[in-house]
């Protein structure tokens, strides 16, 4: 990477359709994709509900942009950092989340999972490790 | 390397201030401006959360003035601890840290 990549991360901290912020990070996200930057997403608090499994929004008139996340691979973010606290305060395991899943072009394609759980302190250090963090 | 943290709802409708102060990290700095800065305030339930935090921990916890007096918060409702900070301040605030994060 030359030396005019920054660290974007986007911070994801609402549930995703009671307000238009989960939505308008992914649209962001898929955006900012397209500068060549090293980008992650980190979901903590509300923002973990965003990536459940099994969201189906046919009867409330809105669009589930939750297949959406698994696309992200294809832009080169390969990084969705989630909180175990999170999870664990309202009742979810990692299990309760969808499969998001890249191929990795240094380890000749090989699928990996997308989403690392991490801590809350580890979060911390990934926020102190950017230079630009985007709040959704 | 250091983050500025931004809170600017109140901590008594969100947990936004709450998660600001388990993510902060020893030389971060925590502004409560807009309707967080209801969360400066002594004498309340959380006051004593917040006091520990600016206490404890070497984050430096912030108030913005203006936004204080906006909401007819004076200054003798700052809880010990957190300091209090004009618009030239939280210039500085953003200066000295190198990244801002809003606690939305």
């Amino acid at each position: 990477m030359s030396d005019d990549v920054k660290k974007f991360l986007y911070l994801n901290r609402k549930a995703p359709y009671g307000t238009i912020y989960a939505l308008e990070a992914l649209e962001v996200v898929l955006i900012g994709a397209a500068f060549d930057q090293d980008v992650s997403l980190a979901f903590l608090d509300d923002g973990v509900f965003q990536l459940t499994r099994g969201q189906d929004t046919k009867e409330i008139g809105v669009k589930n942009f939750s297949p959406t996340f698994r696309a992200l691979g294809d832009y080169e973010v390969t990084r969705l950092y989630v909180e175990r606290e999170s999870l664990e305060e309202r009742g979810l395991s990692p299990d309760d989340l969808q499969e998001i899943m890249y191929e990795d072009e240094d380890d000749d394609w090989a699928e990996k999972p997308s989403i690392r759980i991490v801590s809350r302190a580890e979060m911390a250090d990934i926020i102190a490790a950017q230079d630009v963090v985007l709040s959704f | 390397m250091s983050t500025l943290h931004t809170v600017n709802k109140s901590p008594f409708a969100t947990g936004s201030l709450r998660s600001c102060l388990a993510h902060a990290r020893s030389g971060d700095a925590v502004l409560m401006i807009e309707d967080g800065v209801y969360g400066a305030t002594a004498g309340t339930g959380l006051s004593d959360e917040i006091a520990a935090a600016a206490r404890g921990g070497g984050i430096g916890i912030y108030v913005l003035g203006p936004d204080m007096a906006a909401r007819g918060l004076d200054a003798g409702r700052v809880l010990d601890g957190v300091i209090t900070v004009d618009y030239a301040g939280f210039v500085d605030l953003a200066a000295k840290h190198d990244r801002a994060v809003a606690w939305l």
